[in-house]
């Protein structure tokens, strides 16, 4: 007991007295069970996975703990066992996963990229939106799951690539995001159905990423300014000549590239639209907002980098009620302390954008759909930097927040000029599915789509 | 007006590099380096703007 120095132990929230703890809540209703680490315990509190213990915190001060904190002291790399298997394991990668994120980082979500990103991205919803009849139905998990898989391939890895790839892709790799049972934290390899599935998708991408290679190596190759990623890779040669990256490799690469924009931009993607359609008077205003924007014949790949308040801040509200990440986890790699509160090394260290986004003391009405939060003077997100978390915060923050925030206005740019959208069920109807680590929209989610008779930007020159 | 960084949160986005030229520069290492610590206060509206659009909110200006 830690009498002297007055650091308490965490207190732990009731329920877990199975032998995997937590886990089985965590399966089914994680956010209830942060809420209610948070209701009993306050900014400190624990819970228990298997037999790891977690330190979930909470609040601004707590949360700025958690994200000042470097790899050495809380570390990211251990903290998601589900990941690898997905990754693959023995990949070898030529750089830490620090280092390639910074490659990433340097090479394709540089601020000068933008403008290219942009017009790829409206180029591919209108390419999807060119499939459609004047008035359908679509499944909004499946459409924008497939969407952003063309849009991330191709800013990401290259136009070449993506001209590659058809809408198996996206199947494969939604197989892969619904492979992350929290029963990794017991067993990655468990043998349950998810767990299959996620390995056989993985294998056939293996396959489809090898047919391309080979294609390419047996084929002229592409003009030098058309070059992409796999042709880049394909370079690298071991000293004796032969292909320094593998196809298994290869494709590790991009799944682990490809991973953290697609789920999280197409669900935000999906609930902008669900809560436009609940909220038709913050609709006709993001209408009339783009009415306006491109009214003279603005490009979107002019428009989506500039500002668009209204739009933006329905992006924002709808990350803040519905965060692709519900649980930001790393790894205590020495003794801490956080508000009073003793932190032991090997202990899972824990943030939640579920439960910091609606924080009532930081977001007035933390459950309804406000977007005028975010307008000048209130700016709640910017006010509360440490519990408006849906892209994290500190040295971890999301690096594709910019490319993911230009996307969406993008992609909304193109969707709501031209087409009108109702919801085909119950409002309450659409929610999310958290039996996964990565959260995704339960189906059945559905929305109806019609041509406009006159698109949003020309209305000024029809009256 | 005098620039201050909080290291802990920049992440080289650039940005600010693009918004105010000359001021920020951000280098191989990710890490923003502040050109002018002291600007003038004909720059300052860029600046400004830099502070604002920094995706990590990784900058502010201090007036002493």
């Amino acid at each position: 007991m830690a009498v002297d120095t007055g650091i308490r132990e965490p207190a732990r929230v009731s329920g877990g007295q199975g032998a995997t703890g937590h886990l089985e809540e965590l399966r089914v209703d994680p956010i209830g069970l942060m809420q209610r680490v948070r209701d009993e315990c306050g900014d400190v509190g624990l819970f228990r996975l298997a037999d790891r213990e977690v330190v979930l915190l909470s609040g601004a001060e707590a949360n700025e703990f958690f994200f000042r904190s470097t790899d050495d002291v809380l570390d990211q790399a251990e903290a998601y066992p589900f990941m690898t298997p997905v990754f693959g394991e023995g990949v070898v990668f030529d750089a830490s996963p620090e280092r390639r994120r910074e490659m990433l980082h340097n090479q394709a979500l540089r601020d000068k990229f933008m403008r290219g990103h942009a017009a790829t991205i409206a180029a591919e919803v209108e390419a999807m939106v060119a499939r459609w009849d004047d008035e359908g139905e679509i499944d909004l998990l499946e459409w924008f799951a497939e969407l952003t898989m063309y849009t991330s391939s191709a800013c990401l890895i290259g136009k070449r690539f993506r001209d590659q790839l058809d809408g198996r892709f996206a199947v494969l790799f939604h197989d892969l995001e619904k492979g992350t049972d929290a029963i990794a934290y017991v067993d990655p390899y468990a043998d349950i159905e998810s767990f299959r599935r996620r390995d056989a998708a993985r294998a056939e991408l293996v396959s489809l990423i090898q047919g391309i290679m080979e294609g390419r190596a047996a084929g002229p190759p592409g003009p030098e300014d058309e070059q992409d990623l796999v042709d880049v890779l394909m370079s690298i040669k071991n000293p004796d000549g032969t292909d320094r990256f593998l196809p298994d490799e290869v494709t590790g690469m991009f799944i682990s590239m490809m991973f953290a924009g697609h789920h999280t931009t197409s669900g935000t993607a999906a609930w902008t639209l669900i809560e436009l359609l609940r909220h038709p008077d913050v609709l006709a205003r993001v209408d009339d907002e783009l009415g306006e924007l491109y009214a003279d014949g603005a490009e979107v790949s002019y428009q989506a980098l500039r500002a668009m308040p209204l739009l933006e801040s329905s992006v924002k509200e709808a990350l803040r009620l519905h965060p692709p990440l519900i649980l930001l986890l790393r790894v205590a790699k020495e003794e801490l302390e956080v508000e009073g509160v003793a932190i032991h090394e090997g202990q899972m260290v824990a943030a939640s954008p579920s439960v910091s986004n609606r924080l009532p003391e930081d977001f007035p009405e933390p459950d309804a759909f406000r977007p005028d939060r975010y307008l000048d003077p209130l700016e709640e997100d910017r006010l509360n930097p440490w519990t408006w978390i849906p892209f994290g915060a500190g040295r971890h923050r999301c690096v594709g927040q910019a490319f993911a925030m230009m996307q969406l206005k993008a992609i909304f740019s193109v969707l709501l000029l031209d087409w009108e959208f109702t919801m085909a069920q119950d409002p309450g109807s659409y929610r999310n599915d958290h039996s996964k680590m990565v959260v995704q929209l339960e189906q059945p989610c559905v929305v109806r789509y019609r041509r406009r008779a006159v698109s949003l930007g020309h209305t000024g020159s029809v009256a | 007006m005098r620039i201050e960084v909080d290291a802990d949160l920049c992440q080289g986005h650039g940005v600010c590099e693009s918004e105010a030229p000359g001021v920020f520069e951000v280098g191989r290492d990710h890490q923003v380096v502040v050109l002018l610590t002291e600007p003038p206060d004909d720059r300052r509206a860029e600046i400004e703007a830099a502070v604002r659009f920094c995706p990590t909110h990784a900058l502010s200006i201090v007036d002493d």
